[in-house]
């Protein structure tokens, strides 16, 4: 059940990088405004605004995807995957549409037309970690039916659950979560990102290009050209965050041995009994103990504010009867004393969702104590 | 999600089914060049699984469940060609969370199916067994319970010439049959005695039957029992069974079935059944055959002969018909011997195989022309010799 889930998120993720990212000034409020209705489950309205929006520029790309996650959130889905199918013909060179088609094809149980959607978007995009996720979870839904087949078992139980799943989620998902990536994301591709889309139906070679050179992947940053990888860089809040867990590790760089004040742990130990504290404290669904870890320059999504972050986490976290969490595989990378990331497993339970996601904090020691300066999923 | 793991799982499975690089793949038997058969598109598509042409491979297989959409292998392999794109697998079916007798079925088919890629029938040699087939047979039928295969050899003017091979099932509990109910498929020389068209059978023997004549006079004189040993199709939700499946019976896919039972000629089309045939080149099946033909040759002179004791040489101590015994046999042939004043034995339409149950027996058959100063008689007859202290004897005679 978890992948299904782990789409959702994907589709919400994917949403929100592309709405704020493709943005062009001018109306880039207006999507903004639609954008939190569409957060706050005011879909009609959202709907009708968009569509309002739409009227006077029936090209714009952002404002049809917008339009498509807005049907997909009201389960209108064929409505949706006409309006991504149709932005895909438009402008090829766009991943997201395809990943959110394939989102909505898996949840109709097309996981074939999903694998079709998804392994193009990977063509336009080839370091698009998301739809690479995606794709490996339809992958493993393709063979697991296709197993079923060969040793006869019926999945039609499986199936259904399936579906209960996807409905509680489109309400009460982890999107959260997943949603709190889109900040870092948004403004890693905010730099290069509008112009591309100026240009996108016109010259879909440079929308590629460009659209390489906002990834989180070092390769393809590195093929991209160096002014434009060196914006992209300037432009992003934490520039080292994104890739300092694994190639820290990789490199077998051993993370400061700086002695914590009392227990005699190592910084990296601090940072993941940080990351087990703060777990225990949204598993016992203890809010406050749980807004305690984020540092107050903690930066939520993007034109929200810190109270109304506050309030959906409160609202999440209550909506469960129970939670239950687990966190392994970390990886702790430093970027100075006092500057921390740790990439993690996090295994997330609850009656209402299952999901597996990799998440990387980042965290920032104030007077001894590592608080969570960002969330965001992946790694 | 990276992708040099999942090229690694692929090559690892095509190195275990395939046995590596040089394996030879996909090969079709002569005769059956006309359309690929479902069982040579698995083993491409298996074959190409180490290579990095996934969306080929998936096609490959995708036409193959639309061709047989009951193909549970191809399945399998699908699962597997896309289940090695999210993690490394170690062997077929990894991926799957399955009963383990069903998962083992489905590798033990592919195992024997993708053995018969790699080991080809050795070209020009002949099974040991079919050292004089009927004039009159078009084909014989050659069946390998431990390989799972089916072959069949075309009649080419008495030298036997592979036209085909299938994938088969056999007894759940292996072969050498002896006993009722004991799962088992029987060993030894048998043939085709009718036909059951689909019409008249229940869904599970699919699209048609040819039972053989187990037990045969040798089983019957072995003490084995059992009867209903037929050669016979699938149902109709299922494309080919686990390689160990049946009763007993030797079951084809249905397509083979329908496509050998134009071949099958009743009464007449031999079936052999090994446990695990043996090739011989052409010198050494002509030497066994000529070996063994100049033997009989003599035994139908010395009945001529009218000479009882020469005449009986060629009787074991173990002989028996159905009604007689050695003593009481010499006794009828003294009696006759006496009273003729001449004999002659026309022997025609000889066949002669080895028995794959036993090195040393041959199952013969003919149509005995005899004449005599008092009777004339034309009867088929069968008889098994037994080779004992260097010399082919005969442990069985009677009508066929």
């Amino acid at each position: 059940m978890a992948r299904y889930s782990k789409l959702f998120a994907a589709l919400a993720l994917s949403g929100l990088t592309a709405v704020f990212a493709l943005v062009s000034t001018a109306s880039a409020d207006e999507l903004q405004d639609i954008g939190k209705l569409l957060r706050a489950g005011q879909h009609a309205q959202a709907l009708e605004r968009v569509n309002r929006y739409l009227a006077s520029r029936p090209g714009d790309a952002q404002g049809r995807f917008l339009r498509g996650l807005v049907l997909a959130e009201q389960n209108r889905t064929s409505e949706a995957i006409d309006a991504f199918t149709r932005l895909t013909q438009d402008y090829p060179d766009l991943p997201e549409p395809y990943n959110n088609l394939a989102v909505l094809f898996a949840a109709q149980g097309q996981y074939e037309r999903a694998r079709q959607a998804l392994e193009q978007s990977i063509r336009t995009h080839p370091s698009y970690a998301t739809a690479y996720e995606n794709l490996g979870d339809v992958y493993a839904k393709l063979a697991s039916q296709a197993y079923d087949k060969a040793l006869q078992l019926d999945s039609a139980n499986t199936n259904a659950q399936t579906k209960l799943a996807l409905l509680r989620d489109l309400t009460a998902g982890p999107r959260g979560a997943a949603a709190k990536a889109a900040p870092v994301r948004a403004q890693e591709r905010s730099g290069s990102a509008p112009a591309v889309l100026a240009q996108a139906p016109a010259k879909p070679a440079a929308a590629a290009q460009a659209s390489a050179g906002a990834t989180l992947d070092a390769k393809a940053a590195a093929k991209a050209e160096a002014t434009a990888a060196a914006k992209v860089q300037a432009r992003a809040p934490e520039p080292a965050v994104p890739k300092a867990p694994e190639s820290a590790t990789r490199a077998g760089q051993p993370a400061p041995k700086a002695r914590g004040s009392d227990a005699g742990e190592t910084q990296s130990e601090a940072v993941v009994r940080t990351v087990n504290e703060w777990v225990r404290a949204w598993e016992s669904r203890d809010v406050n103990a749980y807004l305690a870890f984020y540092a107050k320059d903690f930066k939520p999504q993007a034109g929200e504010s810190r109270a109304d972050w506050e309030a959906g986490r409160r609202k999440r976290i209550l909506a469960p009867k129970e939670i239950a969490i687990s966190a392994d595989r970390y990886k702790v990378s430093f970027s100075g004393e006092n500057s921390a990331s740790v990439s993690f497993r996090q295994n997330y339970r609850s009656e209402l969702v299952k999901s597996v996601n990799t998440k990387t904090l980042v965290l920032a020691r104030r007077d001894g104590i590592w608080l969570i300066q960002q969330e965001k999923a992946g790694p | 999600m990276g992708r040099a793991p999942l090229a690694l799982g692929l090559a690892v499975i095509a190195a275990l089914t395939l046995g590596g690089p040089g394996s030879s793949t996909a090969r079709i038997s002569p005769g059956r060049t006309q359309k690929e058969t479902a069982e040579v598109m698995l083993q491409k598509a298996v074959a190409e699984m180490g290579s990095k042409k996934f969306d080929a491979t998936l096609g490959e297989i995708d036409s193959l469940i639309r061709a047989q959409p009951n193909f549970r292998l191809a399945h399998l392999v699908r699962g597997d060609l896309l289940m090695a794109r999210v993690r490394p697998l170690e062997k077929i079916g990894a991926g799957a969370r399955a009963p383990v007798q069903r998962l083992s079925d489905l590798r033990d088919e592919a195992a024997a199916r993708l053995r018969a890629a790699r080991e080809r029938p050795p070209q020009g040699r002949i099974p040991k067994y079919l050292l004089q087939m009927p004039s009159e047979a078009r084909y014989a039928i050659v069946v390998d319970t431990s390989r799972s295969r089916l072959y069949l050899y075309r009649n080419d003017g008495g030298l036997p010439r592979l036209a085909g091979d299938y994938y088969v099932s056999s007894g759940k509990a292996g072969a050498v049959k002896t006993r009722e109910g004991d799962q088992k498929t029987p060993i030894g020389v048998y043939h085709v005695v009718s036909s059951l068209p689909r019409q008249k059978l229940l869904d599970l023997y699919g699209a048609g039957a040819f039972p053989i004549n187990y037990p045969n006079e040798w089983d019957r004189r072995m003490g084995r029992n059992g009867y209903g040993i037929w050669l016979h199709g699938t149902p109709s939700d299922t494309y080919s069974r686990p390689p160990r499946a049946s009763d007993g019976c030797v079951v084809l896919t249905n397509a083979d079935l329908e496509a050998l039972a134009p071949n099958f000629q009743v009464g007449l089309t031999p079936v052999i059944i090994s446990e695990n045939v043996d090739w011989i080149s052409d010198e050494e099946w002509r030497s066994d055959r000529k070996e063994f033909i100049d033997a009989f040759e003599r035994w139908r002179l010395d009945w001529e002969s009218r000479d009882t004791e020469r005449y009986l040489s060629h009787y074991s101590h173990r002989f028996a018909t159905k009604k007689e015994d050695l003593a009481q046999w010499r006794r009828s042939k003294q009696r006759v011997n006496v009273s003729r004043a001449w004999i002659k034995v026309g022997v025609s339409d000889l066949s002669v195989f080895r028995d794959p149950g036993s090195e040393n027996m041959m199952v013969v058959e003919f149509q005995q022309d005899y004449r005599s100063s008092a009777l004339a008689n034309v009867m088929k007859k069968r008889q098994y010799w037994l080779r004992e202290g260097g010399r082919w004897r005969i442990v069985y005679e009677g009508a066929a």
